[in-house]
Parts: structure tokens; C-alpha cells; sequence
């Protein structure tokens, strides 16, 4: 074997510190191991956990304001004299929060999947033991997780308000339960749409107004239609032109499934039977980001 | 290590790789071809990630079609391009893809501290990576693809971007992987150059078919090349020329054409050097016509240029026995002079 062809760094003095290579004999855990690592890095990079100072501060700061008006929403009702139930119900308040959650989801997915392309480190994780499926589904339950702590945690706090309010506890658990089902829900849709526009656009600041674009003006856009045909009577337009906003999709189906009352003008979501399709277009909304998420990164060769 | 046979890879317009057939064994092994010869493609098929059209290959005696999972547990890989976030340390992006790797926590974080001191990453490997220099980068690059303790690296032009001097210590890195660490490898590079001193085997593909496999000293006789660099002075109003005319005259050998689209390139000569005296020849002329010597050093082969080389040695060879003495260039050369002829016996 070609030992002579050693080159002097391997003898050179200099290197007295260097105390020899030492191999590795212990245990290698695997492709499941590989991609619970990658969903809790990206987990805890979407709070800006194991990244730099400056990268905590705006999903520490959304993080706080969610919290915040749970936090004073529970004041009023406890302090408030003769008040039997929270003032804004759990299933009401991502909707009355969309603002703070759009610009999370918009700051967070690009820099959990846009920074990979980017900087052209996708091919550094396909050329270990994970597949593509490993790190989409490490990279989407890792978003949606970040949007349900964003959302349930402000839901725990009116929870715990309301216990200490003293209101009903069966109603109050129950409609917790709902309004965790609902955000649940929220999260996932909200994760696979965030992703995908992230994956599609890797320039940063494209990533970024892609997001907030389909989330706030379909948003705004669905709404003011809605209230032109509220006004103008057609309220069977009013309940299918809800189709056509992820967050009035969320608020159709816990209007008919989850006893929320509806954000919709006039209050008029869908009816149990058509929240059905509400619910199906959901679904077929987070199976459909999945699968352009894996499209995606089949072209990301090395 | 790896074995291909009639391995082809077929895009819609091009023939990345045709029926390549290799059986590479322990060591370090460079694999040589121009832009687009196939390399790349090479490599992520022997990592399971692209599918051949039609052959077959094995890496440490798994099938690459079928246990890609079980090949790349065992194998580490630097890419070609640049593939780091600059917002993060070398050591949180080490110990990240060390467990990627499947190494528990713990020996995620021993094991990058390691190898990052292996491949000269010491108070800087706590900075962010966007404020390292591109050698830097490279180690980095490097330290991941070894902080598993993989049986076999595929490094995808190492060099690539480097100065001189970062080229010749990344070259000595890469001979210590094996050497020192154990680990075999395959290294890429469109220099035949700079692998023949490194490597034990050097196999040189051109259009995806396989062009030469051999042990690295059968290269060497055939490869030493100085480039001569001169300026222009009153009496020889073009330098380049006048010393070219006279080394002819002297019996030297020239080479015609120089690599083309280099800077400068039309004032550097090439002279093939036969020994130690054509050093001394290429000065003594130089300095006879009163023309000042900007440089004169050992080439890093152009692949194309080794074989028109290769062709008139192989022609020389039928006519006499070329003398067996490597090329020991005297002071000259001297940062060249790290390698150790004798060694390159086939390592496979
Ligand atoms: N994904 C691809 N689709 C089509 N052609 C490709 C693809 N990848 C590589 N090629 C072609 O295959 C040939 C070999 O490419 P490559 O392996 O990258 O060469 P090298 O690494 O030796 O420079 C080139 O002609 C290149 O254009
Ligand atoms: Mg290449």
C-alpha cells in the first residue's frame, strides 16, 4: 500500500497537537433518527432557536403579541363584573390574530426551505441515508408544529383564563377542544401553503410577498365579495365564495363542524352539508402542498 | 470500493456516461475528465441519488440501485458547488449534518470538533461561515463529508476556486484522509496535474467512456511540463519568441500551442522537461539573451494537453526506452517537490 506516498504534513511537527484520527465504532441510528433530527432543528429554527440573535426576535415578537391579547383578553374576563364566558370565543381568535400569523408563516417558511435551495444545501441532505420524503415530511410537520404552538398556546391561555373566571367547565372544555381541532387544522393548511410559495420562490424577499400575498389578499379579496353579495342578498354566494380563501376554508369548516360561529357576513358559513366540501377542499389543499413539495425537490439533484 | 460495469447514463440530449466500466480499490483515486466528461453524474450514481440507464455499479459491494440508503450511511460526499448557509458555524452546521448521518448527539458533537481540527478549522470554526474564505469553506465542506467516519469519500473537484497554495493543502488534506484517517477516496478534477501527485490510481474519463485507468506513475514520466514566463527587453523586442527559437536550436522540446483563454497566455512557453538539466537549460538560455525570467514552474495539465503529450511519449517510447527517473526538479520546484515518486503502485 502507498504508506511512502505520505505527504510531510503527516510528520510535520507542528501538528504535535494533533493526536491522530480516531475512527468511529458507535451506533448509527438511521434514517427515522435522521429526520426527527431534521423536524426538530427546523422545529426549533422557526423560533430562531440554534440561529442567531437577530433571527429570534421577529418569531419571539409574534410569539409574545399572540400571547399578549390571550393574556389581556383573560384580564377583561376576569375582571370584568357579570361575565359568564370569554369575550372572544377560542375558534374566533386565530381569525381576529390572521395578521400576526401571516407575517410568522411569511418570515418562517422561506428561511425553513427557501435558505436550503438557496444555499444549495439540499444535495448535502439527499446524500445521506434520508430520501426526499424524509425531509419534506421533516420540513412540513416541522412548520405546522411551529403554527400550532404559535396558535394553541394563546388558546391555553384563554383556557386557563377561563377556568380561573370561574365560567362553565364543560362548555369551556369543550369549545377548547374545538378551537385546538380548528388551529390544528389552520396549522397544517397554513404550514403547506407557506412552504409551498417558499420552495418556489428561494430569493428571499419573493418568498416572503408570496406568502402574505396568498394569505392576506385572498383574504381581503374573498371577504369584500362577500360582503358585496351579503349586501346585495345573495347569501348562497356568501357561503360558497369561502372556498377560496385558506383562512374562510378554516372558518367554513369549524362553523360546521367544530361550533363555531361564523366570521362570514351575516354569519352565514356553510351548512354541516356543504362544509363538507370545505372540509375535502382543506384536505385536498394540504395533500396538494405535499405533493408539489416532493415535485419540487425531485428536480434539486446534486 | 466501487466497481461499474458497462455503466451508461443517457440524458435526452446527451450521453453523460457510456458503458463505463471501473473497478477502483482502496486508496486515493482521481478521476480526470474536462467540463462535462461526466464525473458528477458519475458520482450520484454511486450514491444511489440517480438512476443509471443501463450497466450496473457497486459501492463497498452494495448494489447503488437497490441500497442507496445503506451506500450513503457509509459514504460522505463534497459537492462541487458551494452548498453552506453563511448564518450559521462551522460547528453547528458539522454537528447538524453529523446526525443527518444518524450519530447520536453526543458523538455528533465529539466527532465535528474532531475532524474540524482534522482539516485545520480551529477558533474560526465558532464564527459564522459567510465571513470564511473560500479554503475555508472548502474544509468545511470537506469536515462534513467525513465527520461520520464514512468508509469512502467522493469529493467533486476539491480544488476548485483555490489559490495555489490552498489547492496544494487541500491536496495534502486529501492525501491524509487516506493515509492517516483510513478513509478511501475518490476525487474529481479536470487537472490531471495536481491528482497524479496525489493520488495512488488516476482513471480518465472523456465523454463518459473510459479513456485510461492506471496507477499513477505510468502518468508522471510523461507529464512533467515547465512553464517559462520571460520578459521582453531591448534587443528582443519579443521575448516569448526569442527564446523559443533559441531552446529549439538548443535541442529542447517545445509544445506548440499553449492552453488557450488563459491570461497571458501567449507569453508562456512550454517546455518538456526531460530532467533536472532542462531547468538549467531554460535558465541558462534565458539569461544568455539577456531576457528577464518571470517564472518557470511544473505544470498543472490541461487534460487535453497531457494527451498530446502522452501520444508523442508513447511514439518516443517505441523508439527508446524512456529513462525511469522521475522528473526531480531542482530548487525551482520546490513546493512541488512533496511528492514521493516509487509509491503509486496499483493500489486496487
Ligand atoms: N440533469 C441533467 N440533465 C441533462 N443533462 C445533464 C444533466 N446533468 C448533467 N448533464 C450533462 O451530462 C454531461 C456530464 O455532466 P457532468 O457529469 O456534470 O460532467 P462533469 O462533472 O465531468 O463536468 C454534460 O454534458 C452535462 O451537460
Ligand atoms: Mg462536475
Amino acid at each position: 500500500m502507498p504508506a511512502e506516498l505520505t505527504t510531510p504534513q503527516g510528520t510535520d511537527p507542528t501538528r504535535i497537537h494533533n493526536i491522530g484520527y480516531r475512527s468511529y465504532d458507535g451506533p448509527r441510528l438511521g434514517r427515522s433518527y435522521a429526520r426527527r433530527s431534521l423536524f426538530s432543528q427546523s422545529l426549533r429554527g422557526a423560533y430562531g432557536l440554534g440561529r442567531s440573535a437577530k433571527s429570534k426576535v421577529l418569531p419571539m415578537i409574534l410569539f409574545a403579541v399572540m400571547c399578549l391579547v390571550a393574556a389581556i383578553i383573560v384580564a377583561v374576563a376576569v375582571a370584568g363584573p357579570g361575565m359568564t364566558d370569554l369575550p372572544v370565543k377560542y375558534t374566533r381568535y386565530a381569525i381576529v390574530m390572521q395578521a400576526v400569523i401571516g407575517l410568522y408563516l411569511a418570515s418562517q417558511a422561506p428561511q425553513s426551505v427557501s435558505r436550503d435551495l438557496r444555499f444549495k444545501t439540499v444535495p448535502l441532505y439527499f446524500s445521506r441515508p434520508i430520501e426526499r420524503v424524509d425531509y419534506v415530511l421533516a420540513k412540513y410537520a416541522a412548520m405546522a408544529s411551529a403554527l400550532f404552538v404559535l396558535t394553541a398556546t394563546p388558546l391555553v391561555i384563554l383556557y386557563a383564563g377561563a377556568l380561573l373566571a370561574e365560567f362553565d367547565f364543560a362548555d369551556q372544555t369543550k369549545a377548547f377542544a374545538q378551537g385546538l381541532v380548528s388551529v390544528a387544522l389552520l396549522s397544517v393548511l397554513f404550514a403547506g401553503i407557506g412552504l409551498v410559495m417558499a420552495a418556489l420562490t428561494p430569493r428571499r424577499g419573493f418568498g416572503v410577498a408570496a406568502v402574505i400575498a396568498v394569505l392576506t389578499i385572498s383574504y381581503g379579496a374573498v371577504s369584500t365579495v362577500q360582503v358585496i353579495a351579503w349586501e346585495q342578498g345573495s347569501t348562497g354566494a356568501v357561503e360558497w365564495l369561502g372556498l377560496f380563501s385558506p383562512l374562510t376554508l378554516v372558518d367554513g369548516v369549524q362553523t360546521a363542524f367544530l361550533g363555531a360561529t361564523s366570521a362570514f357576513p351575516g354569519g352565514e358559513g356553510p351548512s354541516a352539508g356543504s362544509g363538507v366540501v370545505y372540509l375535502l377542499a382543506v384536505l385536498a389543499l394540504i395533500v396538494g402542498s405535499y405533493a408539489v413539495l416532493m415535485r419540487r425537490y425531485r428536480k434539486v439533484g446534486l | 470500493m466501487i466497481a461499474t460495469e458497462s455503466l451508461s447514463k443517457r440524458f435526452p440530449r446527451v450521453t453523460a456516461l457510456d458503458r463505463l466500466s471501473l473497478d477502483i480499490g482502496p486508496g486515493v483515486t482521481g478521476l480526470v475528465g474536462a467540463n462535462g466528461a461526466g464525473k458528477s453524474t458519475l458520482i450520484k450514481i454511486l450514491l444511489g441519488l440517480s438512476p443509471a440507464t443501463e450497466g450496473t455499479a457497486a459501492v463497498l459491494g452494495l448494489d447503488v440501485a437497490t441500497s442507496g440508503g445503506a451506500i450513503r450511511e457509509q459514504v460522505g460526499y463534497m459537492p462541487e458547488h458551494d452548498a453552506l448557509p453563511p448564518d450559521v458555524s462551522a460547528t453547528e452546521f458539522v454537528v447538524h449534518m453529523a446526525r443527518m448521518s444518524g450519530l447520536p448527539p453526543t458523538a455528533a458533537r465529539e466527532r465535528t470538533a474532531d475532524t474540524l481540527r482534522h482539516v485545520g478549522l480551529y477558533e474560526e470554526r465558532y464564527r459564522p461561515i459567510g465571513g470564511y474564505s473560500t479554503g475555508m469553506k472548502q474544509r468545511v465542506k470537506l469536515a462534513q463529508a467525513l465527520v461520520h467516519d464514512p468508509k469512502l469519500v467522493l469529493l467533486d473537484e476539491p480544488t476548485n476556486g483555490l489559490d495555489p497554495v490552498g489547492r496544494d493543502e487541500m491536496l495534502g488534506l486529501i492525501r491524509r484522509v487516506f493515509t492517516d484517517f483510513g478513509i478511501s477516496v475518490l476525487v474529481t478534477s479536470h487537472l490531471l496535474g495536481e491528482l497524479e501527485r496525489t493520488c495512488d490510481h488516476v482513471v480518465v474519463i472523456d465523454g463518459g467512456k473510459l479513456l485510461r485507468s492506471s496507477s499513477t506513475s505510468d502518468f508522471t514520466q510523461t507529464t512533467a511540463t515547465l512553464a517559462v514566463e520571460v520578459t521582453d527587453s531591448d534587443t528582443h523586442p519579443d521575448g516569448t519568441r526569442a527564446v523559443r527559437e533559441a531552446l529549439t536550436a538548443a535541442g529542447a522540446k517545445l509544445h506548440a500551442r499553449v492552453e488557450d483563454g488563459l491570461p497571458g497566455a501567449g507569453h508562456i512557453l512550454l517546455v518538456e522537461a526531460t530532467g533536472e538539466e532542462t531547468y538549467d537549460l531554460v535558465r541558462d538560455t534565458v539569461a544568455d539573451l539577456g531576457i528577464g525570467l518571470v517564472r518557470m514552474e511544473q505544470r498543472r495539465h490541461h487534460i487535453a494537453e497531457v494527451f498530446r503529450t502522452a501520444d508523442a511519449a508513447d511514439a518516443a517510447a517505441a523508439e527508446a526506452a524512456p529513462e525511469p527517473a522521475a522528473v526531480q526538479p531542482a530548487q525551482h520546484a520546490a513546493q512541488h517537490a512533496v511528492q514521493q515518486k516509487g509509491g503509486g503502485r496499483d493500489a486496487g
